[in-house]
């Protein structure tokens, strides 16, 4: 139970509503679900991690339930339902007072701030409409920023819910006095300063400085032609490594505003993106069902994991990613990996460890279940009743075992 | 110059030798050569002397060189097929003890395993799929209903491949195009149960672009369409195309991605097709390239059936996969293509 959960270091949350954790040390994925049935309702929307010491994860879900994850026990221990999902789904979490309270954001607007298991929100903010993303300051963790499709990005401080500490203007009009459309589609604090770097819709990059009397951004830098869709801060600073949504991820310089990099490999719509607290390592998921793990040295792919269904979120642990849990099968496992680091000259992008997806077997009762459930949905690829016309062509080499079971927990 | 091509041209070795021409080209050698001793000295210098080597390429006249040239293909072919004899002989006499044949190394044999290659047994798959934008169609909720149109102002072939896709694809309606924008479009489909926009794109009259949406707020395919050829360029055709729904046959797709793209094509058409028309519409995925077929098929006896290809016939290769309906640019991207990441090892396919 706890040992499949223990050692993995990413957390992500699909469209599916199957919560996967991976260890990349001993390159698994797991899947953990909290109901029986699987359900386009319990899609996770973000993660983030319940205290300090990130022994549970809060999952929340499109149907308006923050799930509780113990990492230690390897199972849900809790659920509570903040919202309606007709206010819209969830696009921000974070934790206040190491856990004592939650504050989540919807796409409507709602900020929202739930203390001790009520029903009721104890402090209740509307933020505008059209919310895209919600993040928490991690240094003065009243802090919150909020920002959308045109809706600016406005600071608040919790304590003081009227109004928000810092609201940007929008750009000035351009040299044909047309008004510049924004939407703000993530945000993130600068550690060490006030300031909040966001990435937009129409692929600017803009540096916002609350000390300062000015309110439009500070420093203006685009990247590519698509909607940048996720932003994160390396631990190094100075820099920006933010994806869009045609799979194009790069690394931009705060000081100047230019690309340094692009890392390669995704395919589809970048949906998380995530630096390494320590390590010069950035995760990112996204639509086209991969976890890459690239190094911010070199740019190149670490790591690739294929997990079935598209990924909405992303969650790093803070300790180190490839950290050795077991002195001795460990090690071995290191010692590959370093291989595989040096002798990829020329297969930089698709270098594919041999990652096994090694799913927990289920119960024998679990399994009759699932074998009628598999005689239901059983997929064909060809809509007429003849099953015969249909032909596969399988691989000549024999696919590694992958099976893939999901791993469900009874109703407590 | 000469000096030094002697102890280099050792390729020659491999090749045939006519004794005539070789000592024609051995005396012209030796009398190009400005010193002979030198070089036979360094020949016997080396412990391994091999003689001057000869290539067909030192052959000057063009027709003796194309006449050595065949003379060694001959051979060649001549080995071979003596080696071919000889493996089937043995085959007779061993019999079922005999060596297994040799199996040719073909582009699709030595593809790379693919990991996103679906497992039927994944339930986490099946399930994805089961709730996934075709969903509604696969359990029998919705019925195809098809608008066609192009791109503006179309010219003569690719109005003609529209009609003719129309009659292929049942319960197809083939709209003019009149300038108008597809984001305007989508919604009105949309209100009229459409369930699929088919936009072609054309480019100096001949149809080179195909996006495929899904209506109510599916995936929309973006395709390059190459070797389209309309009915009446077709050998051996058969008459037009009935009526009847045909069945669908979406070959190899394999992988994820293709299982996505092979639902979408086999949402186009009606669940139930009519075995009474005997047309069968094909979708065959070879090495990312799709083909499109569509035939007419009789049994002549229980093991023999005769095809007679009707209907358009057509090449897709795809090019993005967007989530949501068309907005090129601020959609979501499921899949992209990056030719130069992704078509850089010739053994690796998405589909």
């Amino acid at each position: 139970m706890g040992e499949s959960s223990r050692p993995c270091t990413v957390w992500l949350g699909s469209e599916t509503g199957i919560l996967k954790g991976v260890s990349v040390s001993r390159k698994q994925a797991f899947n953990f679900c909290n109901s029986l049935q699987l359900s386009r309702q319990h899609e996770v929307r973000t993660l983030c991690w319940a205290d300090a010491a990130e022994s549970e994860l809060l999952v929340a879900a499109v149907d308006g339930t923050v799930k509780t994850f113990s990492v230690e026990k390897g199972a849900f221990t809790d659920t509570r339902s903040c919202g309606d999902p007709a206010e819209g789904c969830f696009v921000g979490m974070a934790v206040l007072d190491n856990g004592a309270s939650l504050v989540t954001c919807a796409e409507s607007g709602l900020l929202r701030v739930w203390r001790d298991e009520s029903r009721e929100p104890a402090t209740e903010i509307r933020v505008g409409s059209d919310i895209a993303r919600m993040r928490q300051n991690p240094e003065r963790r009243h802090n919150v920023a909020t920002g959308g499709k045109e809706n600016c990005l406005k600071v608040w401080d919790l304590e003081k819910p009227d109004k928000p500490v810092f609201t940007a203007k929008n750009l000035r009009s351009d040299w044909l006095d047309l008004r510049r459309p924004h939407w703000v589609k993530d945000m993130a604090f600068i550690p060490g300063s006030d300031k909040v770097v966001t990435c937009t819709g129409h692929h600017q990059v803009h540096v916002y400085d609350p000390s300062t009397p000015q309110r439009r951004p500070v420093l203006e830098a685009t990247y590519g032609e698509y909607p940048l869709t996720t932003l994160s801060l390396p631990a190094a600073g100075d820099s920006v490594v933010v994806g869009n949504t045609h799979g194009q991820i790069a690394v931009l310089d705060l000081r100047k505003g230019l690309v340094r990099g692009c890392f390669k490999g995704l395919a589809g719509g970048v949906r998380g993106l995530q630096c390494h607290a320590s390590q010069p390592l950035v995760a990112s998921c996204g639509l086209d069902r991969f976890l890459r793990i690239h190094s911010l040295e070199n740019r190149r792919v670490q790591h690739k994991v294929y997990l079935k269904s598209r990924l909405n979120c992303l969650l790093l642990a803070s300790r180190p990613l490839e950290e050795a849990e077991c002195a001795v099968g460990e090690d071995g496992q290191e010692v590959k990996e370093e291989d595989d680091d040096e002798d990829e000259v020329w297969d930089a992008m698709e270098q594919v460890d041999e990652q096994e997806q090694n799913l927990k077997r289920k119960t024998p009762e679990e399994e009759a279940d699932n074998s009628n459930r598999n005689a239901q949905e059983n997929f064909q690829s060809k809509t007429s009743e003849e099953g015969e016309n249909l032909e596969k062509k399988t691989p000549e080499e024999a696919p590694p075992k992958n099976k893939t079971k999901k791993r469900k927990k009874a109703q407590a | 110059m000469d000096i030094a091509e002697v102890p280099v041209t050792q390729k020659g070795k491999g090749k045939k030798k006519k004794n005539k021409s070789d000592k024609t080209k051995t005396t012209e050698q030796s009398a190009k050569m400005e010193t002979d001793v030198e070089v036979k000295e360094e020949k016997t210098e080396e412990p391994v002397s091999f003689p001057p080597a000869f290539s067909l390429s030192d052959i000057k006249n063009k027709q003796r060189r194309h006449l050595m040239f065949l003379k060694l293909k001959q051979d060649k072919r001549k080995q071979k097929m003596e080696l071919k004899k000889k493996r089937k002989r043995q085959e007779k006499i061993l019999g079922s003890k005999a060596p297994p044949k040799q199996v040719p190394k073909t582009i699709e044999n030595q593809r790379v395993h693919d990991e996103t290659t679906v497992d039927p047994e994944d339930e986490e798959v099946a399930f994805d799929e089961a709730t996934d934008e075709f969903s509604a169609y696969f359990n029998g909720l919705t019925n195809p209903k098809v608008l066609i149109t192009t791109s503006d102002r179309p010219r003569g072939r690719t109005v003609k491949f529209c009609r003719q896709l129309a009659t292929v694809i049942p319960n197809a309606h083939v709209y003019y195009r009149r300038g108008l924008a597809l984001k305007r479009i989508i919604p009105q489909c949309v209100a009229r149960d459409f369930t699929y926009l088919i936009v072609i794109n054309e480019d100096r009259k001949v149809p080179n672009g195909l996006v495929l949406c899904h209506l109510p707020e599916g995936p929309t395919a973006h395709f390059k369409v190459s070797s389209v050829r309309l009915r009446k360029e077709m050998k051996r055709r058969g008459k037009e195309p009935t009526e009847h729904t045909p069945e669908v046959i979406l070959n190899n797709f394999t992988t994820r991605l293709g299982h996505s793209i092979g639902r979408m094509f086999a949402a186009l058409f009606p669940q139930n097709p009519q075995f009474v028309g005997r047309q069968v519409a094909t979708f065959h995925n070879q090495r990312d390239f799709i083909f499109f077929r569509f035939h007419r098929y009789i049994f002549k006896n229980e093991k023999k059936a005769g095809i007679q290809e009707l209907g358009p016939r057509f090449t897709l290769k795809l090019r993005s996969l967007q989530k949501g309906t068309f907005d090129s640019k601020f959609g979501e991207y499921e899949w992209v293509l990056k030719r130069h990441e992704m078509d850089a090892c010739r053994r690796k396919f998405q589909l």
